[in-house]
């Protein structure tokens, strides 16, 4: 890593004291987490079936795939934050290789045996076409997005479809849209789905920031105070409790108090950001809290539409209390784990195929049967890493829209982490979101490739020296078109 | 028996690995953290090498420090930091600006810091509220000192070395 300050020719670069771009450091991170998920690869091979095989082929492609990613950033975001891609990349590549030692697995009840790599069937080899895919739509967002900023001057566009894409699942028919009782999803015919909320996230958020941003004084100076606390006016609150209603609709309608959570944190932390106000997260926390405390309650009374999240606040509470029906994915999860232990069973040798829907929402669990708190903990630090990453570059960056879009993109990533990983470890009552990178399935792949692309142009923007932005990025503002200036 | 070693040392290396892995990362990530820091403790010799030859010069004279940073200290954009280069830095409200301020006592294009033979002139742009370095009003163009505020509305600024 002691060649990594040199800079290649970048053509923005002004002379004089050049900023290091760190892309050899990006290149040798990288290199190393794709030796990490061939070590892993070998380390399931041998465990499953007790001799080493084609171990090398599959990290081999995913190191093809990543190099890719990393030339794209070395031409499109030479200056974007070294840490990001190689971080994101070892997560991918665990998730692949884990999904390979299911297909690997024999004893796994719901899917059939797939001990080839290039098959159809196998979802290894599936999530290795959607990696592709991803890495393809995060190229194309940073060719398409040359400078953060030109994403605000389509704002209402954006922040409209992505309400459109979250309203999509809840409007269609249960036939379209259900899979294992939660209403998140867009199916075309029985092989090909969709979950538009992982992209809705996104267009929303970038949605938020640009109203943050024309808001942010409104908000951050009328207030009245109580209790020593500033509270903002009442009609400012307006669009908070909007979203807070939309959010509660989602919960109800798709059953699914992730996604609601997800949207409303979301909205919360970027108010809070833009205004630097501490009451705007009690009165979020105390408005989702008495959301959710007031729809178990009506879950336990009428039933109907809150009944599936009544139904699961009390897995939550009582997993024990029916193990083999209601609670027994997520009891086989906590055994799973227990019996992990603090450094887990040894890659390939835990009982993934005890753990129903170990591959995507779970695999949390299955992977921590088998490394262990040890190694999970180590996960956990590469996600804190790309969130810090991204709040770092949120820090730097020199516009407000910046600011908060990679701030709230950035606690979005964190934020799923934590309902995830919440769920399945019990801390919190179970919801059925992917795990970032991890998990199986190419709308989260995707759409989270793609949060990171915007992570990278923000990070690129804050990084590159002054002089290059203006004149690779907007175009000039005409000054007769401004608005009047405010004078008090 | 060699078969639970082999497993035994898969299962260890690959987490020792890992970990090996989050630490490396950390400390690439550690010296970004601490890069502005430590060039404040220590006077660089490579970065002043790196200026060009006239303004090296010029800057050598005055005890070897030149900005080579702009960093907003208060206001809605506290935090951010600007790699100086050789062209100017434009601060105002609009969107082509440098260093775009969202505050509302700032003019559309408030002021502009121009490189002048190793230092930067301060000039204001006609702006409505005017642009103060320290407590004084900027008529013209006037040389700013490290570490001394820029102050533009609710907004100030200071170049580090």
């Amino acid at each position: 890593m002691t060649a990594s300050t040199t800079s290649s020719p970048a053509p923005a670069a002004a002379a004089g004291p050049r900023a290091p771009t760190r892309r050899n450091a990006e290149l040798a991170l990288l290199l190393f987490a794709m030796g990490v998920v061939t070590v892993y690869a070998a380390a399931v091979e041998y465990g499953v079936n007790h001799h080493l095989g084609r171990f090398w082929l599959l990290p081999l492609l995913l190191t093809l795939v990543f190099l890719a990613m990393h030339l794209a950033v070395r031409f499109l975001a030479p200056y974007a934050d070294p840490a990001i891609v190689p971080a994101v990349a070892l997560l991918n590549g665990l998730g692949v290789v884990f999904l390979r030692r299911i297909d690997l697995d024999p004893k796994m009840p719901d899917l059939d045996y797939h001990p080839n790599l290039v098959d159809f069937g196998g979802i290894a080899f599936k999530q290795l076409i959607w990696t592709v895919a991803a890495v393809i739509v995060a190229t194309v967002a940073l060719v398409v997005v040359r400078d953060h900023r030109t994403l605000s001057r389509y704002a209402y566009t954006l922040g409209f479809t992505g309400l459109v894409l979250m309203m999509i699942p809840a409007i269609l028919p249960a036939s379209l849209s259900e899979v294992n009782g939660a209403k998140l999803w867009i199916r075309f015919g029985g092989f090909f789905q969709i979950q538009p909320g992982e992209f809705a996230k996104i267009l929303v958020l970038s949605f938020f920031a640009y109203y943050l941003v024309r808001k942010r004084e409104v908000l951050s100076l009328a207030s009245r105070r109580v209790l020593g606390v500033d509270f903002p006016r009442g009609r400012d609150l307006g669009p908070v409790l909007m979203v807070w209603g939309v959010s509660l609709l989602v919960l109800v309608f798709e059953k699914d108090l992730g996604t609601s959570l997800l949207y409303f944190g979301m909205f919360v932390v970027t108010l809070y950001i833009a205004t630097e106000r501490v009451s705007w997260l009690i009165i979020g926390l105390l408005l989702f809290f008495g959301g959710a405390f007031a729809a178990y309650l009506l879950g336990a009374a009428v039933g109907g539409p809150f009944a599936n999240f009544y139904g699961r606040v009390g897995v939550w509470l009582h997993p024990f209390d029916d193990p083999n029906r209601s609670g027994y994915q997520l009891v086989q999860s906590l055994l799973g784990l227990g019996t992990g232990g603090l450094f887990g069973s040894g890659p390939g040798a835990g009982f993934p195929d005890q753990v129903p829907a170990v591959y995507n929402d779970f695999i949390f669990a299955g992977l921590g049967e088998e490394i262990g708190l040890f190694g999970l903990t180590a996960l956990l630090m590469v996600y804190l890493v790309i969130a810090e990453r991204g709040l770092r570059a949120a820090i730097a960056v020199r516009d407000s829209f910046g600011k908060l879009m990679a701030g709230g993109l950035a606690f979005t990533l964190a934020l799923q982490v934590f309902v995830i990983v919440g769920g399945v470890t019990k801390l919190i009552p179970l919801t059925g979101q992917t795990t970032p990178f991890l998990s199986a399935g190419g709308s989260s792949l995707m759409a989270n490739w793609l949060l990171i692309a915007l992570l990278l142009r923000v990070s690129d923007a804050s990084r590159r020296p002054a002089g290059g932005v203006t004149a690779s990025g907007a175009a000039p503002v005409k000054l007769a078109g401004l608005a009047t200036e405010v004078m008090r | 028996m060699p078969e639970e070693l082999v497993l035994t040392v898969a299962r260890i290396g690959f987490l020792v690995l890992l970990w090996i892995f989050v630490f490396t990362v950390v400390g690439v990530i550690r010296r970004d953290l601490f890069a502005g820091v430590r060039s404040r403790l220590v006077a660089a010799p490579r970065r002043v090498g790196a200026v060009a030859p006239g303004a090296a010069a010029a800057a050598k004279v005055r005890k070897g420090r030149a900005a080579h940073q702009l960093v907003v200290t208060a206001g809605a954009l506290a935090g951010t930091k600007i790699t100086l280069g050789e062209q100017p830095i434009t601060i105002g409200r609009a969107e082509d600006s440098t260093l775009v301020i969202t505050d509302d006592y700032a003019s559309a294009r408030h002021a502009r810091l121009v490189p002048r033979s190793g230092q930067w002139l301060l000039e204001d742009l006609g702006s409505t509220n005017g642009t103060y370095l320290d407590r004084a009003k900027v008529s013209g163009p006037t040389p700013v000192p490290l570490g001394v505020p820029i102050r533009i509305g609710r907004t100030a600024l200071e170049l580090r070395p």
